[in-house]
Parts: C-alpha cells; sequence; structure tokens
C-alpha cells in the first residue's frame, strides 16, 4: 500500500504540490488526471527521490519504508518504479548492460542471487518479444536514436524486467500512436496482481481505456480536487478540466 | 652576481645538470656519439622547455626541473611491479629503468629486433624539441623493430617498468615497417614512485603499411613522464593510436604526424584520468599533437577524453596543418572533458592551419559535470550513485575506448580504468 498525507514540495520557493493525500491500496492501479502544471510529474518525481525539490513535507509510505527518507536506488530495491515522461539518453551505455546492471543491484540489495549473463539475456528476450520490441533495441545504447514510441516501449522493457511493486507511470502515453498504446496497456496489465499497484499519470482519458483504472483522481494547483470511479475519467473527457477544477485553486 | 631562483632559473640549473651528466659519461654511451654530441649542444645553448613556450604556456616544466634524478643502472622489477604487466599474447620487450631485460623479453618471429643501445632512426628533431635533444643526448638503449614487406609481425608488448629510484631514463625505439607490413605495439609505461621516464618514439610507416599504437601509461605517484612520438605515413598506410593516461605526477606525450603520402591516415585517441597526488596537489597530464597533412586526400580522426578529479589538470593541444598540396584533407578533432571536482582544471587549444583550399577541417571541445538527469534515470532503475558514476564515466570515454579492435588490449584498458576509478572513490 501506498499512502502519501500532506505532501508538499517546491522549486525555486514556488510551492507546487500544496498537500496531496492519497491511498493506493496494494494490487491497485490509480490513475492521476490533471491540468499542465498541476503537479503530476512532480509528484512522480518526489516519489521517486528526484534532487532539487525544497520545503519538502508530509509523508510517502510504501509497505511500510518510509520514502522521503530512501535514496532513489533504496526506492527503487523495494519496487518503486519510475516510467519517466521524457525517457533520458544514456550514450555509450548499452541497454542490455545497464539492463541487467540495474536488475543485478537491485536483487543484491534486497539479498537475492544475481542473474548471470544468460539467464538475464533470456528474460529480457522474451520480455522484448512480448512488447513486439526489436532484438536490436536491446544492443544499442539506452534511448539513443530511439522514436518517442520506442522509448516508452523501452521503459515498459525495463518495468517488465524490474518487476516493480508501485509503478508510476508519467504520461507514458504522449507521443504513443494507438498501436503502441496498446503494447504498452498490455505490458502494464500484464503485470497486474495482488502485489502490483500503479500510478498512472495522463492528460487523457485514451490511455485509461486499455489501463482501466480502480480509481481515479483530479489534481489541480497541487491537490487533489475529486476522486472517483473510472467513469470520472470520462465525464472529465466529456466536460473539460474547467468544470471540475474550482476556480480558488 | 646574482642566486639564480625563479622557474627559469631552476630550468636552467636542471639542463646544465644533464648536460654535466652527459659530459661525465659520454665515453661510455652506446650508439653514434656525433648525434649525441650535436643533441649536448642543443640541450646546452637551449636547455629545457619553459614557460615562455607558446607549446609550453599550459605546462611548466618547474617540478620536473626541481627534482634530481641519478642515471639508471641495471634493475630488477619487484614481483609487485612485474603482476602489474597486463596478460597480453604477443613478443615482449620489456626495459627496467630504460634498459633492455632479456630475462623477462621474448624473442620475435619474422621480423628484426635490435636493443642494446638508443635506436636514433632519423626523423625525430632534436633541433626542434628540446626534450626530444635531451633524450638524444642521454639515451642509452631501447629497440629497433624492422618489420619486412607484406609482414604481419602480431602484437608486440614495449614495456617500460620503473622501479622509482630516483633515476632518469631516456629510451629510443624505433619501428620500421616496410610496404604492406602492420605490427600492434601495446606500449606500456608502469612504475612505482619517483622517477624520470623520457621516451622518443619514431615510425617509419610505408605504403600501405598499418601500425596499431595502444599505450598505456600507469607510471609512479611520483614519476614524470616525458614522451615523444613522430609517425612518418607513407601513401595509403596508417598510424592508428590510442592513448590512455592514469599515472605520473607530471605527464606530456606529444605526438607528431606526417602524412606523408596520398590516402594515409592517422587516428590519435587519448583519454587522460587524473586525479590528486600523494603530495599535495593534482596531477598534470599534456597530450599534445601535431598532425601535418603533406599529401592529398588525407584523413586524421583525434577524439581526446579527459575525466579530472580533485585538483587535477588536463591539457590538450591539437594541431592540425594542412599543406597546400594536400587537397581534399579530413581533419576531425574533438576534446572532451569531465570535470568531477570544482577544483579539477582543462585547458585546450586547439589550432588549424591550412594552406590548400579544398579541405574538410573540423574541432570542437566541451567541458562539463557528469548529468544529473542520467545520474537520477540509473539510480530509478537501482544503481546504487557510486557505480551509477561509473557507469557515466566509462561511457563518456567510449567513443576512445570503444574503437580499439585488439580485445586483450582493450580489457586492459578497461581493467586499469576500473583499477583507477576504485582507488579514486
Amino acid at each position: 500500500m501506498l499512502e502519501i498525507k500532506g505532501l508538499k514540495a517546491g522549486i525555486d520557493g514556488k510551492m507546487i504540490l500544496n498537500g496531496i493525500d492519497l491511498v493506493i491500496p496494494q494490487g491497485e492501479i490509480h490513475a492521476i488526471m490533471g491540468p499542465n502544471g498541476s503537479g503530476k510529474s512532480t509528484l512522480a518525481y518526489a516519489l521517486s527521490g528526484r534532487e532539487g525539490y525544497d520545503d519538502i513535507e508530509g509523508t510517502a509510505t510504501f509497505a511500510g519504508h518510509d520514502l522521503l527518507a530512501m535514496e532513489p536506488e533504496e526506492r527503487a530495491a523495494v519496487g518503486v518504479f519510475l516510467a519517466f515522461q521524457y525517457p533520458v539518453e544514456l550514450p555509450g551505455v548499452n541497454n542490455a548492460n545497464f539492463l541487467r546492471t540495474a536488475l543485478n543491484a537491485q536483487r543484491r540489495a534486497r539479498g537475492e542471487a544475481e542473474l548471470d549473463a544468460v539467464q538475464f539475456l533470456k528474460l529480457a528476450r522474451t520480455e522484448a518479444k512480448r512488447l513486439a520490441m526489436p532484438d536490436d533495441m536491446l544492443k544499442r545504447n539506452v534511448n539513443v536514436g530511439f522514436s518517442g514510441g520506442e522509448k516508452k516501449r523501452n521503459e515498459v522493457l525495463q518495468m517488465a524486467v524490474l518487476r516493480p511493486k508501485l509503478a508510476i507511470l508519467d504520461e507514458t502515453d504522449s507521443g504513443l500512436d494507438i498501436d503502441a498504446l496498446k503494447i504498452v496497456a498490455d505490458g502494464v496489465n500484464a503485470l497486474r496482481g495482488p502485489d502490483f499497484s500503479a500510478l498512472v499519470i495522463t492528460h487523457y482519458q485514451r490511455l485509461l481505456d486499455h489501463i482501466v483504472p480502480d480509481r481515479v483522481h483530479i489534481l489541480a494547483a497541487g491537490r487533489i480536487v475529486k476522486s472517483g470511479g473510472p467513469e470520472l475519467a470520462h465525464a472529465l473527457e466529456a466536460r473539460g478540466y474547467a468544470s471540475m477544477v474550482p476556480e480558488a485553486a | 652576481m646574482s642566486i639564480p631562483s625563479g622557474p627559469l632559473a631552476a630550468l636552467k640549473a636542471a639542463a646544465e645538470s644533464f648536460v654535466a651528466d652527459y659530459h661525465a659519461r659520454k665515453t661510455t654511451l652506446p650508439g653514434d656519439s656525433r648525434i649525441r654530441a650535436e643533441a649536448a649542444a642543443l640541450v646546452a645553448a637551449q636547455g629545457l622547455p619553459g614557460p615562455r613556450e607558446e607549446a609550453w604556456r599550459y605546462t611548466a616544466l618547474r617540478p620536473f626541473a626541481e627534482a634530481q634524478f641519478q642515471p639508471a643502472r641495471r634493475a630488477e622489477p619487484s614481483a609487485a611491479l612485474l603482476a602489474r604487466l597486463p596478460a597480453i599474447a604477443g613478443t615482449r620487450l620489456v626495459f627496467v629503468d630504460g634498459r633492455f631485460h632479456s630475462e623477462l623479453s621474448g624473442v620475435p618471429r619474422g621480423y628484426r629486433v635490435t636493443t642494446g643501445g638508443p635506436a636514433f632512426g632519423t626523423i625525430a628533431r632534436p633541433a626542434d624539441e628540446k626534450l626530444v635533444a635531451l633524450n638524444t643526448m642521454l639515451a642509452e638503449d631501447g629497440a629497433a623493430i624492422h618489420v619486412p614487406a607484406n609482414t604481419d609481425a602480431g602484437t608486440v608488448i614495449l614495456a617500460s617498468l620503473g622501479t622509482g629510484q630516483s633515476v632518469g631514463f631516456h629510451p629510443r625505439h624505433h619501428i620500421v615497417l616496410e610496404a604492406g607490413a602492420t605490427l600492434t605495439l601495446i606500449d606500456l609505461a608502469i612504475g612505482d614512485g619517483e622517477y624520470l621516464n623520457n621516451p622518443v618514439l619514431t615510425f617509419e610507416i610505408a605504403e600501405g603499411a598499418t601500425v596499431t599504437h595502444l599505450r598505456l601509461q600507469d607510471e609512479g605517484a611520483g614519476a614524470f613522464h616525458l614522451s615523444t612520438v613522430y609517425a612518418e605515413v607513407g601513401r595509403a598506410g596508417t598510424y592508428d593510436s590510442f592513448a590512455l593516461t592514469l599515472g605520473a605526477r607530471l605527464a606530456r606525450m606529444e605526438v607528431h604526424a606526417r602524412l606523408a603520402g596520398e590516402k594515409a591516415a592517422a587516428h590519435l585517441n587519448a583519454a587522460q584520468l587524473l586525479g590528486d597526488t600523494p603530495f599535495g596537489g593534482g596531477q598534470h597530464a599534456d597530450f599534445t599533437t601535431v598532425v601535418r597533412h603533406d599529401a592529398p586526400n588525407t584523413a586524421s580522426r583525434q577524439t581526446v577524453k579527459n575525466v579530472l578529479t580533485g585538483r587535477s589538470r588536463g591539457v590538450f593541444q591539437g594541431k592540425i596543418e594542412v599543406a597546400r598540396i594536400a587537397q581534399k584533407t579530413d581533419g576531425y578533432q574533438m576534446n572532451q572533458a569531465l570535470l568531477l571536482s570544482p577544483h579539477a582544471e582543462m585547458d585546450s587549444k586547439p589550432q588549424l592551419e591550412i594552406y590548400a583550399d579544398d579541405v574538410k577541417c573540423s574541432h570542437g571541445a566541451t567541458v562539463g559535470a557528469l548529468d544529473a538527469d542520467q545520474l537520477f534515470y540509473l539510480r530509478t532503475r537501482g544503481v546504487p550513485e557510486a557505480e551509477a558514476r561509473a557507469i557515466l564515466v566509462r561511457a563518456f570515454l567510449s567513443e576512445a575506448l570503444d574503437p580499439i579492435a585488439h580485445e586483450e588490449a582493450r580489457a586492459a584498458m578497461e581493467a586499469a580504468i576500473s583499477a583507477w576509478w576504485e582507488r579514486r572513490t
């Protein structure tokens, strides 16, 4: 279970998150929707431990771990995964080596046996195939020369191999055509189960037709202003954010 | 009479001391005594490179001038030092404190190696490069390697071991490849403690011949490594080099490559990884190149990477000269530095002198820190910070390291870089 209480964060003296309260029970997928600048990405970054935020207040606990007190790699080792809105290019770093290094670092941190090159490649190839990714994407440098859609698929591949317990997907649908969107959604749905929770951040309802959330929350000006079932996303799509977001927020 | 002081006086005194050493030993020094005497006259007249010379603006030899070096004697390397020689298949030519050590060396097949005296060759220019004059005056040993036409000499490991007895040595090697010959020369300079290694290597590369010169400089922490390489490349010949600098307190590698025949090519890739010394202050390493395009359709490529920690200082000076006749020259030069400390410094000086009108020459330089977004990305995947930094440093070096086709040599370079990184963190 992820439990966020009164989470505040700012950058350069400007507050972005103004007190987020959110509970995602184990095994559930929640969506966060909101207009540009509402704090969606900041929430994702704050939960994954990006530096540069100040005035952080409140708590975020996941499976009993005080996330805000942990380094990014420690959060990863307890099962937190961030799928980046803009995946970072790593020139000179081979994708397969990168993923194997990451997987083994997490396994080491959890006291599990590391995978050797053969075991790892078998796993990575199986998952890549499931995501309709060409084999050579594993041989290329991380995200270098990848199209927007390939980068997003590469994020989902990492998620599939790393098997997180809590995935935060930051606008994973942006820049995807409908076929790629379905592939990505299938990748997330394949992980669904009692040990997998997700926070799906999106601007549009479209993705939520494929990853049907248990709950939908609307974020505005750094606060959750409305929560509901999947139907909330449809209402939002029909009527727009203006109808949902109080002027005063 | 005033008491001499300051950097110029120290350089002058050091030059005088080297000349005195020459005069004391000149009757016993092997090889051509006339070449040596001419060099001695140059050293006596010109001294050592000083801060007022353009080519030495960024590298001060004062710490070197203030150190005292005895003539090298026959020495045995410690087991620990020998263990630092990477296991690479090939013929070993081992020099200990600048002297050929036959018991540690192998026997070449299919080509000729002569040792026991300096291999002066004919293409070095003692009148232009003062350290080459110093080398010529005091050189005692070296390897003359001669590869006959259309012969693949395979891999030769030219290893210099410095035992750190505050000695100075000036090895002089000369390598000749006849037409169509090939050679991979793994050039290792490894040592402990304080000493001076001032080698000169000259390469004559005939038509269609290829030299791959892979250099690892991991000298002792108190050592001075001042090396000069000349490569003369004939028609369709290639001088393909990579130099990794890790060691020494003060290092300068100077490379003069002349593309003398049509379609000749030179690759002068390098990486300098520097940090603090045990004596306070940081390492200083200078990679200086002069590539002269003297024939049409010649190509040169230089990718130089610097990783600077602590108070270290890296220098890259790269000069590309294109003669009037050298139309269709393709010259490329890139120098990049990763500054991992606020106290590290990089000085970069590209120079293009182009006298032909139909050429393609480009150069670039960047200086930066590790990318915070890349670091964060790796850490969100569970990679601990120190490991993430190591991965990004290795990635930064990849453009210079990945082109090394010799697998064992590349593995040895990688291992030396990993060991360096472990020492620094």
